[in-house]
């Protein structure tokens, strides 16, 4: 799906839509399985369940195998993106990914102040002051606006029960 | 004239101090979001939505509609000052409104951008007192065949008028009600499409799709397109202020078009960013300065922006009187409702009439609160898009993951959100459109129960969707918007061939 990678390389964007178009018809078997499991002929209350649901699945597979045709029929050849800017953007998916895997160990707010400031200073390149002044003082702003005036509870972890908060 | 004095009560409402207080901090915070980029309307006010929960919903309502508003008003700044959209509406007062800003004309701009807002608003305001309670009582007589075709109209007028291919568009609505279909079944109380994950049971949120579709995606995005802000200083005083109203007159019948086009596109679901496009557009072909159009041109920002800010109020009558929503951010005010415990619809304005007059006379105060509040603070937000994205990014990422958390105090929640931004991009990149998946997932579960109770008293017949006149109309109307483009084209070719 992709070329060699020099430095304007990248999937094209031929590749990619006609990708999303095959998952998103996958997504599209995955409801209609689903609904035949849950039964789709009328019961005694009715419709049953995957009544509904079983037509939606199968307007998906077919909206999608139109626009798969579509998409492969487009003379458009040019790129989806570039390498270095599906770089840039894993650059943010793939810290928020661990941001919110740890999230439910160490509650909100110590991995709130570590991604803030890995962000700050490994993509911003900030002097550490500047980093620990923003990576602390937005969970401190958020605590008070959330939880003090608000009372809206947010995840907490072993430190802040440490602290009593 | 029950509605003018229903009007006062709400008056009433929206003037207690705190609702005052709610709904400054509401316009604050919406320029904010409007300015920002990676916060929109629409996730704005999903990420905000729990600090409403302690809230009287009068209160609340008026929050989070000022937020809209102020994301309304904040996209214009961006734009004229910064050639960067804030928010997809704003698009089109980029074509005239940064050019100005080029030749030094920037507080004219934005003050004929700003004021122009304000027009729309306030059109579609007026037409919502008057309209929506006729709408409602009208609406109180309908079964559910007759809900169910509201929501058909609602959908097909999706695929008929939006830019994107109309297959995509069904792609992405349909993967929307698939969603909203997943756990209990409202009707047998059965679940389905869980695939046991305990997980799943009560579905999928749509706050947490809008979060992740529209914040995640949005930020994704703006990553991708290494985004640097350049821009003119931000000057406005009160005599450019006094001087551009002075002008602006001569334009009413630009104003007046505009709202109109806006008020038609935000009832049926097209949304602002359509409206400010066509708006845009007329005014271009209709104005004897036409040729001047994306050269600065005063005209050029007055007509998108009028109808944009018409288009996004209007889109909360449908929302108001029929509890279908006219925009992805109507669709997240109409998720509040249900957490607080109203049922939107045509009874809202029967047995909540302080809520519904509240939010009216809100709407008023609130659009004029948020005139002065950006005609005199517009350099302190301009100086918000100077501080640098990595820092607004986390700060931005850290927000939606803590709007997604507190919607149900779930951290399942927060990876699905990122789930739906990774998702949300491909989407966007991919030219689907989100504002139907969201919609869908909001209404999917209405539209589904309307659907069956009509089958359940027609015993499986199609049939009951023509059954009467009213029921037959509003699906046919809904007919012709699912095909809108294609009879445009038959039209255009029928022409083209007889002439």
């Amino acid at each position: 799906m992709t070329t060699n990678s020099s430095h304007t390389a990248g999937p094209t964007h031929k590749a990619v839509e006609a990708g999303m178009a095959l998952l998103i018809a996958l997504f599209g078997v995955i409801v209609i399985i689903g609904s035949v499991k849950a039964g789709i002929n009328w019961g005694a209350e009715g419709p049953r369940a995957g009544f509904f649901p079983f037509y939606v699945g199968i307007f998906i597979v077919a909206a999608s195998a139109i626009n798969l045709w579509h998409g492969l029929r487009d003379p458009d050849d040019g790129l989806f993106a570039e390498w270095g800017q599906l770089r840039q953007v894993m650059s943010v998916v793939v810290p928020t990914s661990i941001y919110v895997g740890v999230m439910p160990f160490t509650g909100l707010y110590l991995a709130s102040i570590v991604f803030i400031g890995w962000f700050m200073r490994w993509l911003g390149k900030y002097s550490w002051p500047t980093v620990v002044a923003v990576a602390l003082g937005m969970p401190i702003v958020t605590y008070f606006i959330f939880e003090r005036w608000f009372l809206v509870p947010l995840p907490k972890g072993p430190i802040e029960e440490w602290l009593g908060l | 004239m029950e509605e003018i004095a229903n009007l006062f009560q709400g008056f009433a409402v929206a003037l207690q101090p705190f609702n005052i207080m709610v709904m400054i901090l509401g316009i604050v915070l919406g320029v904010i979001i409007g300015v920002l980029p990676g916060l929109g309307g629409a996730n704005g006010v999903a990420i905000l939505l729990p600090l409403t929960f302690s809230m009287p919903p009068t209160s609340a309502i008026i929050m989070l509609s000022c937020i809209y508003w102020g994301a309304l008003f904040g996209g214009a700044i961006t734009s004229i000052l910064f050639n960067i959209p804030g928010e997809p509406w704003s698009v089109a007062t980029t074509f005239d409104g940064y050019p100005m800003a080029q030749q030094g004309k920037a507080g004219e701009a934005l003050t004929a951008a700003f004021t122009s807002s304000f027009v729309g608003a306030l059109f579609a305001v007026i037409m919502i007192t008057l309209v929506a309670p006729l709408v409602a009582s009208f609406a109180l007589q309908f079964g559910p065949a007759e809900k169910f075709a509201v929501y058909f109209l609602a959908f097909c007028s999706f695929v008929g008028l939006s830019k994107e291919p109309p297959f995509k568009t069904i792609a992405a609505m349909m993967i929307g009600f698939a969603l909203a279909a997943v756990g209990l079944d409202s009707i047998t109380g059965q679940l389905r499409l869980t695939f046991g994950a305990t997980e799943l049971l009560n579905g999928f949120d749509f706050l947490i799709a809008v979060i992740g579709l529209f914040g995640i995606g949005e930020i994704l995005l703006t990553m991708e397109e290494g985004l640097s802000f350049r821009g003119g200083n931000a000057k406005i005083n009160l005599r450019v202020v006094l001087q551009t109203w002075k002008g602006l007159p001569a334009y009413w019948l630009t104003s007046l078009r505009s709202c109109v086009i806006g008020c038609w596109m935000g009832i049926t679901p097209a949304g602002a960013t359509p409206a400010s496009f066509m708006s845009y557009g007329i005014a271009k072909r209709v104005s004897k300065n036409g040729n001047n159009f994306g050269k600065g041109e005063i005209e050029g920002v007055i007509a998108p922006e009028t109808a944009a800010h018409a288009a996004g109020t209007a889109a909360l009558l449908p929302m108001l009187s029929l509890g279908v929503p006219g925009s992805p951010t109507a669709a997240v005010l109409l998720g509040g409702l249900l957490i607080w415990g109203l049922q939107p619809g045509p009874m809202l304005f029967v047995e909540q009439k302080e809520f519904v007059w509240g939010l009216i006379a809100s709407m008023y105060l609130g659009n004029l609160v948020g005139l002065i509040v950006v005609l005199t603070c517009v350099p302190i937000f301009a100086a918000i898009l100077r501080v640098p994205f990595s820092i607004i990014a986390p700060l931005i990422l850290v927000l939606c993951a803590i709007g997604a958390y507190s919607v149900h105090s779930s951290t399942f929640d927060v990876m699905l959100m990122l789930v739906f931004g990774v998702v949300g991009y491909l989407l966007k990149k991919c030219n689907y459109p989100l504002a139907p998946l969201v919609l869908a997932i909001v209404l999917g579960d209405k539209a589904e129960e309307a659907f069956r109770q009509s089958l359940l008293g027609s015993q499986g017949s199609l049939g009951v969707f023509f059954s009467n006149s009213l029921v037959s109309t509003i699906m046919i109307l809904g007919l012709v918007a699912l095909f809108w483009s294609a009879i445009q084209e038959g039209y255009t070719r029928l022409r083209m061939a007889t002439a």
